[in-house]
């Protein structure tokens, strides 16, 4: 048999039937649901006369709408409490698996995932979210859906899909310390630009990404999308069976051992053929700020603000001035000289464990800065707020001035009360520094756990690794 | 789904790339479960000169003039000409939702991003990849010609300019039967229901706890 890539394997096992043209109908083991993108998908069903497929391929949570301070009152909002009230009378009505706003195991559907052992190795896994491709850390195929594909995937458990092209993101060296996986993903972007990976699937390689936790590989798998590829992915290993063992929904007794064997087959073969292939230098790699209103308009902490006359063609030169109005910098404004006014620490890129810890290592014995109006931290989810205050962080951010709060995709997208108001200016661990993303007329600033906390308790952007020194 | 055959229509420029998802519709719209009325708040940042909440009267919100889209000879546009990758960012289908309902048929740029292209077919919007210099050309000829529009034929995947040039575009076969006719992709695909079954028969031997 010819050499076959990860995303190969993953794809030939989950082959239902092929279309004259080569379209797919793919199988689709794992099914996660959320508020925002579900109510027509279920209204399709009914409208139709239709039961879910297979109702157990399904897990579903509120995430996006709900309030990360006290939630004994409910939700205020009248509109965002429509919407998951929705979702919980849909789960009710089609016998779906769900944790409500109340169950401790609540939080983002892609900390939530992999945290109960839902996410696995070999599977095929969709949700109707871009950031889907996180759980391609386990060697998944993971990607995101639109409403109509999730009413698709609920009744019929496929999906109609064309083979993406292959595209290699070898990483070889260590990380420094101090540079994260977050930095990483972000260099690459820089590197390949947003619409980079349009059209592949990656796979992210080399020995700094071996070198990564689960939580790291969720990080940049995570970030596949903002460099335009639906599914981003990593080979199985030790670190990935590690984290495996014991989860709640993971095989038990004589079927974990099968599903290790099989598990470990799930790498990409000597000699696979890849579409494309890039390669960086992990020790080359800096702490990344981004600039602009898309990820890959992103700079060295040690850099300055880019002049829109060094764009490589006139439509980013247009795009770079753009950027910058919106952002309130000028060229060559050092980055380290920008102040921030707020500091998001969260999202489904940086809420679990490991990136807590990484915060706190910085805000420990440290005070927030005076000109920061808001520093909060959001864990993933229920799980990882109480594993951090099990270990003391939310006592190490809560003596530094940070808010401790409750989990939720909150100032990520702002679809819930936390929100920047215009013109204010956030370090954030999220993922999309879009125009509007954190609240209209916000300016967000991408970055690490680490630099974040960093530039809370500054004040403005820092190099991590002098204040870790 | 509203089938697509052909289209002669009015053509919008949007000049700038990676225009995403959020820009499309913001957040806050994305509250309503409900699959129409999102027109209204299609480009809402952009569009108005207040900020937008659902249930607002926009027909009593200030226009931003200096939005392409508000000046009048753009007024009932059905084709949006575009940048590199367009609708990037988060998968919400109320992109295309809110495309629809605001009155566009088809889109034209050199790339889009992999969801929202996707998601376009399921709503019928045709999404058409052009060479970056075609489309540069189109931008010119939309901005010196007031009234400019295309002709779009699906079956035949080609454009005819006012001048008579005709330009060839690709998609997919599936794609394009299922368009043309509008059809339901759940029915089409429970037409396989005895294969589906069979491959969860066969994954159940080889991958057990998968079905657990």
């Amino acid at each position: 048999m010819q050499p076959r890539t990860l995303y190969d394997k993953l794809w030939d096992d989950h082959v239902v039937h092929v279309a004259p043209d080569g379209t797919t109908l793919l199988y689709i083991d794992r099914h996660l649901v959320h508020e925002v993108t579900s109510p027509q998908a279920f209204d399709g069903l009914r409208l139709h006369g239709r039961m879910p497929w297979r109702v157990a391929s399904v897990l579903a949570t509120p995430d996006h709408n709900v309030p990360t301070l006290d939630r004994t009152a409910g939700i205020a909002d009248p509109v965002s409490r429509t919407q998951v009230e929705t979702l919980d009378a849909n789960c009710r009505e089609f016998g779906l698996d769900e944790f409500r706003m109340d169950d401790r195991r609540q939080g983002i559907v892609h900390v939530i995932g992999p945290e109960q052992g839902f996410t696995q190795p070999g599977v095929t896994l969709v949700c109707g979210d871009s950031h889907t491709s996180t759980h391609g850390a386990f060697a998944a195929l993971a990607f995101g859906i639109g409403t109509s594909e999730v009413e698709h995937v609920l009744a019929t458990q496929c999906l109609w899909q064309k083979k993406s092209k292959t595209l290699l993101v070898r990483v070889d060296g260590r990380l420094g310390p101090g540079v994260t996986a977050k930095d990483l993903v972000l260099a690459v972007i820089g590197r390949i630009g947003t619409a980079g990976g349009t059209g592949y699937a990656i796979e992210f390689a080399g020995e700094a990404v071996r070198a990564l936790s689960m939580e790291g590989r969720m990080t940049i798998c995570n970030m596949a999308i903002e460099a335009g590829a639906r599914a981003g992915m990593v080979a199985v290993d030790d670190t990935t069976i590690a984290y495996l063992r014991g989860r709640p929904r993971a095989p038990k007794g004589e079927l974990w051992d099968r599903a290790v064997a099989y598990w470990r087959t799930l790498v990409s073969d000597p000699g696979a053929r890849f579409d494309r292939v890039v390669e960086l230098d992990a020790a080359a790699i800096l702490p990344q700020v981004t600039w602009g209103t898309s990820p890959e308009m992103v700079a060295p902490v040690d850099a300055r603000v880019p002049h829109p006359d060094e764009a490589p063609d006139a439509v980013r030169k247009a795009d770079w001035q753009r950027a910058l109005h919106y952002m309130g910098l000028e060229p060559g404004t050092a980055i380290a000289d920008i102040a921030v006014d707020k500091v998001f620490i969260g999202s489904c890129t940086n809420s679990r464990i490991e990136d807590l810890r990484e915060a706190a290592a910085v805000a420990r014995g440290r005070r927030v800065a005076d000109n920061v109006r808001l520093a909060m931290v959001v864990p993933g989810s229920g799980l990882v707020k109480a594993q951090a205050e099990a270990e003391g962080l939310d006592r190490v951010f809560r003596d530094a001035g940070f808010e401790w709060r409750e989990p939720g995709c909150s100032m990520c997208l702002a679809m819930n009360a936390d929100r920047l108001e215009p013109g204010e200016r956030c370090a954030s661990t999220s993922n999309r520094n879009f125009e509007g993303r954190q609240g209209q007329g916000g300016r967000t600033h991408l970055v690490s756990p680490a630099m974040a906390a960093a530039a809370a308790v500054h004040g403005h952007f820092v190099d991590v690794r002098e204040v870790l020194s | 789904m509203r089938p697509f055959t052909t289209l002669h229509g009015l053509v919008a420029p949007l000049d700038r790339a990676n225009v995403d998802t959020d820009a499309i519709i913001p957040k806050q719209f994305l509250k309503s479960i409900q699959r129409t009325g999102f027109g209204p708040n299609a480009f809402d940042e952009w569009r108005y000169l207040n900020h937008g909440e659902p249930g607002m009267d926009n027909a009593k919100r200030p226009l931003n003039p200096d939005f392409v889209l508000n000046q009048p000879r753009y007024q009932g546009a059905s084709v949006l000409l575009a940048r590199d990758n367009f609708g990037c960012g988060s998968s919400r289908e109320h992109a295309p939702w809110a495309l629809e309902d605001y009155g566009f048929r088809a889109l034209i740029a050199p790339s889009f991003a992999d969801i929202f292209y996707n998601n376009c077919f399921k709503n019928g919007l045709l999404p058409i990849v052009l060479p970056a210099d075609t489309v540069d050309r189109l931008f010119r000829e939309t901005f010196a010609h007031e009234g400019y529009r295309l002709t779009i034929d699906l079956a035949a995947q080609t454009i005819t300019t006012p001048a008579g040039e005709i330009i060839a575009f690709e998609v997919d076969g599936e794609r394009k039967h299922r368009l043309l006719n509008g059809l339901d992709d759940i029915a089409l695909t429970l037409q396989y229901t005895d294969e589906i079954k069979a491959y969860e028969s066969r994954r159940k031997v080889e991958a057990p706890w998968l079905f657990v």
